[in-house]
Formats: structure tokens, C-alpha cells, sequence
């Protein structure tokens, strides 16, 4: 058996219902074989990782997978993945969501999540656009670029999330892409290990209602688009401001190992706890 | 009397919102999540004090109350008892994941302070408002169980009572409070070991390859392991068959939203809790509940030393609504009485259930103020 067949039969739920949800062409597959590299890299056990998912295509991948699995409400996958790390920190809580999940619905507390330094791992799945309801335009969609909501060019501008979330107070913060895929394991491996709050962006295209709108032809004209302009952010920041335009830096942008906020409170009540036992 | 022993005595003197946290703490609770909220915010302060104080116990304060909820079913997924508490506001925003409760059956207990509304309202004046948002908040058709007290041992009592039905159920159970009773202070003896029984979700005990998580059992409630324990499964709001994996298949939707009614269904007789005072021979019946309710019991007692055969029936559990007493006492009285600090909202479930049997007469308050013994007992000298 091949290394990648043996990861599937270890990894994915053989009582799911396949065939899958997502389109042909879609980076969402990408991601999730990305986890599951890395998860098996670092020699956690499925019953160590609690993934917790938000509502959108990105979050469907969820059921697919063989840890303990959640697909909250959306927006609060956060929220939902909070609870979990508090009451259990030996967990290893990854979160996956959307980027009108993680940025414009979820916003809020992503920002807190991140200012808590709260344990849990996050990928978002920045691919411009609502997938799942049907091509809406999201907090990230880039100016100009039409969508069903923007069908004359969006007009307002989109979040930076690396910068956003570095400015919360994130302790890790990177961004990586489907294309870039052994980058990206590496990516995901740092963010599970780091304590704290961390963060992946992940850039993943959506062909069926962002590149076919947005003079993309084919999904492989969406990576080959991945490809060309994405470039280490060590390079970046080399480059005089007029080559970097259109160009995306990739990799890791803050690395802090600050204590999450589970391990902060967790000191609290073991010192409550031995004043009680004094009185 | 400076070092006399604190933690000794069993008797305190304390807010219904204290009592709450009493009741909580007893009950086994030991995960709080929340957004300060008046007249709710003493529940908070109190657990954010004495949770860290607890081998286990989790507080969190999140941005707001849907970040609450959602960290509350967070903390009942990872196998913890695990509480909110909030006012009207604060509860709006939780709906959304209060229905997600409701379909993933997650064992959890929300305790709404409720203050006068709609929308802000009034903060710190009595009110019953929110009976029907409690029962039909969340979208969909789904059972739930709301509970409510009517003074401050009664807090602690039905705390106690909420975690055990939302253990025993799988199910979210909303504890309805008034102003009143939660900024009352009474006397409660704090319970011993052996006062309450306590209820532990069923966890359970085949192979994790056999388990089902939402599987068809004799009492409609499929044990529930934590999180991290070995039984790995999918948790998620959608429509989901008894894998937990989402479905639209007819027969599997049809089987699942069945089930989540037949289980509270089934056991009404379990969950019913009502009280009935001087009601033997009444010929006016008061039903109440909340601090309306202690109004109602020193009318009921005016009225029979002036002679009138009036009697009180308290209800502890407004959802499901205690239809077996009220349509019993229905049949024998001449008329009922339903006092409330709202426009209507329990007399609205008496009349269903009293259906013409008797005459229902409604009592209203919604001006921030409290319903008095007097304004209850001229009711039934009217009737
Ligand atoms: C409260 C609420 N509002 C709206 C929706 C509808 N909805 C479902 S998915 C989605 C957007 C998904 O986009 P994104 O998060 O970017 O994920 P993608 O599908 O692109 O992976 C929306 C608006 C919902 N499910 N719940
Ligand atoms: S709609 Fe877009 S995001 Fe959703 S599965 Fe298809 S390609 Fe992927």
C-alpha cells in the first residue's frame, strides 16, 4: 500500500458517505490532506485532536475526518473550540472555517480569541468568496472583483488577515497556500505545536464562484496564479514597493511562545486550590 | 465572633442569584462561561470567585453571549457540567446556539435573570417576559424544558433540578427567573450530600467501534461520552442520522426529530413539577409562578379567613407545560386566576389546556412593578 492510501484508510471515516461535497478543482481537499500530514507527522493520536469546523464548504470537512469532530454554528467555531481547550487542554483543538466564517461573521471573536491567547489552532480557508451559499462576496473579497453581491465590483476594502490577527495578539500567525503544499504542512505543524493562539491563512481557490467570474478560466489557471505570485516572505521583504504589487508573501509572521490562556488559568486555580486546602 | 468558622455553618443568607451558584456548585457544575448582563451579573462575579477555587473548575468571561453559549456547549461536549446565565438581551443572542444545543443534545443549563423588555428595556425592574421566547426562541420545532423559581431556596432547589433534567434529558434546560427573586435575600440552608440526588450523563460502555452517539434507545436518550475519551464521533447542527452525519433522507430526519420529542415526552410525569396549595376544595384557583407566586400563596390564605375557597397552584416547570393539574383543577373550579408580570404568556397555555372548562381570568403587570397579595386577592373576590 502507497504511504498516501494508508493515510486515507487511518485517517478518513469509512462510515461516511462518500463521494464528498466539494467541486472538482476545489483547495479545500488540499487542506485536509495537509492536516492530516501533519497530524500523523507529530505523532498525535486521533483521540488527541478535537477539530472543530464553522458552516461553509470549508467546514464540511469536518465529517470526513476520523478525530473527534464538530461543525458549530457560523462564525463561533471559536467560541465553540474555547469551551473545549478550557475544559480539556490536553487537547489539541484545530479549528477550520471559511473566511466569511473566521472575518466577517465570526470577526468578533476571532479578534478576542486571538487577544486571549487562547490554545487552539486555526486554519482559515481564505478563498475570496462565500463558497458554500453560492458566491457572495466576503470580507476578503479583493476590490474590484465581482460576486453576486458585488456585481459591479466590490467597493469596499478587504482584511488583511495576517495583519489583523497579528495586532489581536496572536502568538502565531502565518499564511501559506494549496500550491505551496509542503510549505503549508510545515505551516500547520509549527501552528499545532506552538502554545497560544495560532493562526494559518490559507490561501485556496474556489473556481466555481470566484475564478470563473473573476478572469480565472480554469481552476488550474487559479493555481498556476498561486504559484507565480506567491513568495516567501524573507524575499518580500527584499523587494522595492513598486515589485510588490499583486505579489503575496507567504510564511510565518509572528512566532511567540507566550502561555495559552488555559495553561495562565490553570496556574491560577492550582495556587486558588492550595489556599483552600491551608484554610 | 471575628474567628468564628466560616465554611462550617450550613446556613447562609444569600441572593437568589447566589443560591443559583449554590445549586450549581452542588449539582456538579464546574464550567462557566458568560457576558455580564443585569440582573443576571451576581451569578458571574460569584462563579468567576468560586470555580477557580474547585480541583476542576473552569470560568471563562467571553466577548458576548453567543461567544457564551458557544463555550458553554464547548465545555458540555468536553464532558463538563457546564452553565450560563443572562437576561433578556444576553438570551436573544443565544438562541441561535441554544437550538444547536437542542439538535446535537447537549446537556447544558442557561439561567435567565429576566428584566422588563422588549429590547433593553427595563434593567433592574421585576418582569416575566420571557416565557415564550424561552419555549419558541430558536427557529424549528424542538422539545425544551424551562423551569422557573419562586424564592430563594427555590433557586438553589431548581438549579439542582435543571442540571439533573439536562443530564438525565441530553438536552438544554432554561431556569426563568424574576428580578425579584434573584435580588431577594433569604435564608437557605446549603444541602448535604444526601438532599438531592444527582444525576451523571449516561456514558458509554460498548466498544467505540459499536457506539452510536444519536442512536435509538429504550428512554430516546443515547449516552454521551466527552470529548478525548476514545469514542470519536461527528457533532453538528444539520439534520444528522444516528452517526451524527448530516442527512435529508425522510425517514432518518422523521426518525430524529421524533425522537428528541418522545424523550421529554415520555417523561412528563418526571418533569412536571408543580405545587398546589389549599386547591382540595377551591372554587378559585390561582396559578402562578416565580415571585408572583409568593404574591398569590398570602392572597390565597386572605381569601379563605374572608371565607372564599380560593387555592394556589405554583408552577415549577413551564415547559413542558404541567397540563395534567391545571386541566384537573380546571374541571373542579369555578374559575382561574393567572396573575403575571407580562402581557399573557402562561395564561396564554392555561387557556389551551383548560380548553372551556372553566373561566380563566387574566391578571397583568408590565409597568416594572411587583403584583401584590392585595391586587391578587381583589381578583378572586371579583370572580
Ligand atoms: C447565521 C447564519 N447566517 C448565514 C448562514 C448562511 N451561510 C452558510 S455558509 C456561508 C458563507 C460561507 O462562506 P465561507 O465562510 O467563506 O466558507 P466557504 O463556503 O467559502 O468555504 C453563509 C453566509 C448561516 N448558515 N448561518
Ligand atoms: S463552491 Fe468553491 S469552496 Fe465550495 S466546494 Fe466548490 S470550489 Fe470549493
Amino acid at each position: 500500500m502507497s504511504d498516501v492510501t494508508q493515510l486515507i484508510h487511518d485517517y478518513l471515516r469509512h462510515n461516511k458517505k462518500f463521494p464528498h461535497v466539494f467541486c472538482a478543482g476545489c483547495g479545500h481537499g488540499i487542506v485536509l490532506g495537509s492536516l492530516i500530514r501533519s497530524v500523523h507527522a507529530l505523532g498525535l493520536s486521533k483521540d488527541d485532536v478535537a477539530l472543530v469546523a464553522g458552516i461553509g464548504c470549508s467546514g464540511r470537512i469536518a465529517a470526513y475526518v476520523d478525530f473527534n469532530t464538530v461543525h458549530t454554528t457560523h462564525g463561533r467555531a471559536l467560541t465553540f473550540a474555547t469551551g473545549i481547550k478550557m475544559a480539556n487542554p490536553q487537547l489539541k483543538v484545530i479549528t477550520v472555517m471559511g473566511d466569511g466564517d473566521a472575518f466577517s461573521i465570526g470577526g468578533n471573536h476571532l479578534i478576542h480569541a486571538a487577544r486571549k491567547n487562547i490554545g487552539v489552532t486555526v486554519l482559515v480557508l481564505n478563498n475570496f468568496i462565500y463558497g458554500m451559499t453560492g458566491g457572495q462576496c466576503s470580507s476578503t473579497t479583493p476590490l474590484g472583483a465581482v460576486s453576486q453581491t458585488s456585481p459591479y465590483g466590490q467597493l469596499e476594502k478587504s482584511f488583511d488577515i495576517v495583519k489583523l490577527t497579528s495586532a489581536a495578539g496572536a502568538n502565531g500567525v502565518s499564511r501559506g497556500t494549496v500550491f505551496h503544499v509542503n510549505t503549508l504542512d510545515r505551516l500547520i505543524r509549527e501552528a499545532i505545536m506552538r502554545p497560544g493562539f495560532n493562526l494559518v491563512e490559507i490561501l485556496t481557490p474556489c473556481h466555481t464562484q470566484y475564478g470563473r467570474k473573476n478572469k480565472f478560466k480554469s481552476a488550474v489557471d487559479m493555481y498556476k496564479w498561486l504559484r507565480s505570485n506567491a513568495i516567501p516572505v524573507e524575499k518580500y521583504e527584499k523587494l522595492k514597493p513598486e515589485e510588490r504589487e499583486e505579489r503575496i508573501p507567504i510564511g510565518t509572521f509572528v512566532q511567540n511562545d507566550a502561555p495559552g490562556l488555559e495553561e495562565l488559568y490553570a496556574q491560577v486555580r492550582t495556587a486558588q486550590c492550595a489556599k483552600e486546602r491551608k484554610q | 465572633m471575628a474567628n468564628a468558622p466560616k465554611r462550617k455553618r450550613t446556613e447562609i443568607f444569600a441572593l437568589g442569584n447566589e443560591a443559583v451558584v449554590e445549586g450549581a456548585l452542588f449539582a456538579g457544575c464546574s464550567f462557566y462561561a458568560g457576558y455580564p448582563i443585569t440582573p443576571s451579573s451576581e451569578v458571574m462575579e460569584i462563579m468567576a470567585a468560586r470555580l477557580p477555587r474547585t480541583e476542576n473548575g473552569v470560568f471563562i468571561q467571553m466577548e458576548d453571549e453567543i461567544a457564551s453559549m458557544g463555550a458553554v456547549i464547548g465545555g458540555s461536549l468536553a464532558g463538563r457540567k457546564a452553565m450560563t446565565a443572562t437576561s433578556g438581551p444576553g438570551f436573544s443572542l443565544m438562541q441561535e446556539n441554544l437550538g444547536y444545543a437542542c439538535m446535537a443534545e447537549v446537556p447544558l443549563v442557561i439561567v435567565n435573570v429576566m428584566r422588563g423588555g422588549p429590547s433593553t428595556g427595563l434593567p433592574t425592574s421585576p418582569a416575566q417576559g420571557d416565557v415564550q421566547q424561552a419555549r419558541w426562541g430558536t427557529h424549528g420545532d424542538h422539545p425544551i424544558i424551562v423551569l422557573s423559581a419562586a424564592d430563594v431556596p427555590e433557586c438553589l432547589e431548581m438549579t439542582i433540578t435543571a442540571f439533573n433534567f439536562a443530564e438525565k434529558y441530553r438536552t438544554p434546560v432554561i431556569l426563568l427567573l424574576d428580578e425579584i427573586t434573584a435580588h431577594t435575600r433569604e435564608k437557605i440552608t446549603l444541602p448535604h450530600e444526601k438532599d438531592y440526588e444527582i444525576f451523571n450523563r449516561l456514558v458509554p460502555s460498548m466498544p467505540p467501534e459499536w457506539y452510536k452517539p444519536f442512536e435509538e434507545t429504550v428512554r430516546g436518550v443515547p449516552p454521551m461520552p466527552p470529548i478525548g475519551s476514545g469514542y470519536r464521533f461527528h457533532v453538528t447542527g444539520l439534520t444528522h442520522d444516528d452517526m451524527g452525519f448530516p442527512t435529508q433522507r425522510p425517514d432518518e430526519v422523521k426518525a430524529i426529530i421524533e425522537r428528541l420529542h418522545r424523550k421529554i415526552d415520555q417523561f412528563f410525569y418526571d418533569i412536571q413539577l408543580t405545587q398546589e396549595y389549599d386547591t382540595d376544595d377551591a372554587e378559585i384557583v390561582v396559578i402562578a409562578y416565580g415571585s408572583v407566586a409568593r404574591s398569590a400563596q398570602l392572597a390565597v390564605s386572605q381569601a379563605r379567613a374572608a371565607g372564599v375557597k380560593a387555592g394556589l397552584l405554583k408552577l415549577k416547570t413551564l415547559f413542558p407545560f404541567p397540563k395534567a393539574p391545571v386541566v384537573t383543577l380546571a374541571r373542579k373550579a369555578r374559575a382561574i386566576i393567572v396573575p403575571e408580570m407580562n402581557m399573557g404568556q402562561i395564561s396564554r397555555e392555561v387557556k389551551r389546556v383548560n380548553n372551556g372548562l372553566t373561566r380563566v381570568r387574566t391578571l397583568n403587570r408590565i409597568d416594572g412593578q411587583i403584583i401584590t397579595p392585595s391586587q391578587i386577592l381583589k381578583a378572586i373576590q371579583q370572580v
